[in-house]
């Protein structure tokens, strides 16, 4: 095993790969358990069908770093997306499945009026890591700092807003304004982290490690801490099957994802009992 | 003196207009106030229009900075994975919006409150574990932890056994006498509030059909059987 890791490191674009695919998973699933509580899970799903919208037309339009055009334009819909749920007769989840099939839709066509369904669209579908250049490297540190450092600089906050909005808002916290960095900072993640795990998929490491720790996990602390961990581990570890067995990356991170919830779920079964 | 002082206040929802209808009313530094009325009657709009949950009202509502709140049970996510000491201590986060950490005071106050609610011993447990009644004990703590002026409490009693709903307006009870905590309180359980209120405000179709001290009330509404739970409850005065 230990030669194989060594053998797999010594390839640049898994080095990249893991690099960017750790922090993503970190900063992922730092988000997901406010995204979990606050019952916005689907918002990941629904922001990556816009992203996948998005970077197709660029890629169609001939843009060289589809990226750079997904970031302010999804950024944009998260914000959209809490405030039609927040606001209006159509409650969050209709919206959801309102926008990201549009999405999905304006993004399809686009493709079969253009490049048609080539690698580079498979790529944003279902993720590859020979896909991620020396730009994404760059722009997914960058993003994955900014991240971490806000999440840990809103820590208290985002706890009172996750727990009790209007509490919150008594107590004269703009809520509101933690919401939205929430989905912003969910849009960002979406983005660069959809070139690795794949639109179908990345939601997955938004939502699995945040479900996998509260099986066990009975205070927001250590719920933020193993999800962190759950979120790396099942990524070093599927990106390593995913290597040996040439298997999907995406795929695989989100099986072993899968497999430590229901580990998870037996052990709080064993404990109750 | 007043710590909540409202004028003319009105308030209309986008679909129903006139809930709250030029409502003037002050709540006493000290007292154990309580807003009573009908489901719908507008108590719980008034609340949030007191603590800036409802925008957009006409009027004029003075107030002081910190308040705690205690919303209603159906606000709050039951199986939330959070220990009762990191609820209690969110409650500090009006004292210290900028900061990023806790404070060594925050942390500090927060321990007072819970070793006088009697929950320190078990901080490390489960919010969601805990009983309807624990979790109310906790939800008045972190109330406490924002202030130590005043509260306020939307249907705190609401789903609870009659003996722990004794035991909640018990605690208000003493909060008010023992550390001089003005209470401000929605309740149904209109019976067994007015034993431990010192003023009552009716709401009815969004006015006031009554402001005044609870002895007056209870002469003006002699079929109310609150006299009757007061033997039963030992009596809170």
């Amino acid at each position: 095993m230990v030669e194989n890791i060594a053998e797999m490191m010594q390839h640049l674009f898994i080095q990249r790969a893991v690099l960017v695919g750790v922090l993503i998973s970190l900063c992922a699933a730092l988000l997901g358990v406010s995204l979990v509580l606050k019952r916005y899970s689907m918002i990941g799903d629904g922001l990556s069908h816009v992203g996948f919208g998005i970077l197709t037309i660029a890629t169609a339009c001939g843009a060289t770093t589809p990226l750079y055009v997904a970031i302010p334009c999804v950024t944009i819909s998260a914000i959209v997306l809490l405030k039609i749920g927040n606001n209006s007769r159509i409650k969050s989840d209709s919206a959801i499945a309102l926008i990201s099939s549009s999405a999905l839709a304006i993004g399809v066509a686009a493709t079969s009026l253009t490049t048609g369904m080539n690698t580079d669209v498979c790529n944003f579908m279902f993720g590859s890591i020979l896909a991620m250049s020396q730009a994404d490297v760059i722009l997914s540190i960058i993003v994955g700092l900014i991240v971490a450092v806000l999440f840990i600089v809103y820590y208290r906050k985002l706890f009172v807003v996750t727990f009790d909005e209007n509490f919150a808002k008594a107590s004269g916290l703009k809520a509101n304004r933690y919401t939205n960095i929430i989905a912003v900072l969910t849009a960002l993640i979406i983005v660069v982290g959809m070139r690795m795990m794949g639109v179908m998929l990345i939601s997955s490491i938004i939502i699995f490690p945040a479900l996998t720790s509260m099986r066990i996990f009975k205070s927001f602390k250590k719920v933020i801490i193993s999800s962190a961990i759950i979120s790396v581990i099942s990524f070093l570890i599927g990106i390593y099957l995913s290597y040996i067995y040439n298997i999907s990356t995406g795929a695989m991170i989100v099986i072993v994802n899968l497999v430590l919830f229901i580990l998870f779920t037996i052990i709080e079964k064993i404990i109750r009992e | 003196m007043n710590l909540i002082e409202i004028k003319n206040v009105s308030y209309s929802y986008p679909t129903k207009k006139d809930t709250l209808k030029n409502i003037n009313i002050k709540v006493e530094k000290g007292k154990f106030t309580c807003i009573v009325g009908e489901n719908g009657s507008g108590k719980s709009t008034l609340l949030k229009c007191i603590l800036g949950l409802n925008k957009g009202y006409t009027g004029e509502i003075e107030k002081v900075d910190h308040i705690g709140y205690l919303p209603q049970k159906s606000e709050i996510q039951a199986h939330f994975p959070a220990t009762i000491e990191e609820v209690v201590l969110s409650g500090t986060i009006s004292n210290n919006v900028r900061s990023i950490f806790y404070k060594k005071e925050d942390k500090e106050n927060a321990k007072n409150v819970m070793q006088k609610l009697g929950i320190y011993d078990v901080r490390k447990t489960c919010f969601a574990d805990l009983s309807g009644g624990q979790q109310q004990r906790v939800l008045i703590a972190r109330a406490l932890c924002a202030t130590k002026s005043i509260i306020i409490l939307d249907e705190p009693t609401n789903g609870l056994d009659p003996s722990i709903a004794k035991q909640i307006y018990e605690l208000l009870d003493k909060l008010k006498k023992e550390e001089g905590i003005t209470v401000l309180m929605v309740s149904h359980d209109i019976e067994r509030a007015l034993n431990y209120a010192d003023n009552v405000i009716e709401i009815v179709n969004g006015e006031v059909a009554y402001n005044g001290n609870v002895e007056k009330y209870h002469n003006e509404h002699c079929d109310c059987p609150c006299h009757h739970h007061e033997e039963e409850d030992g009596g809170a005065k």
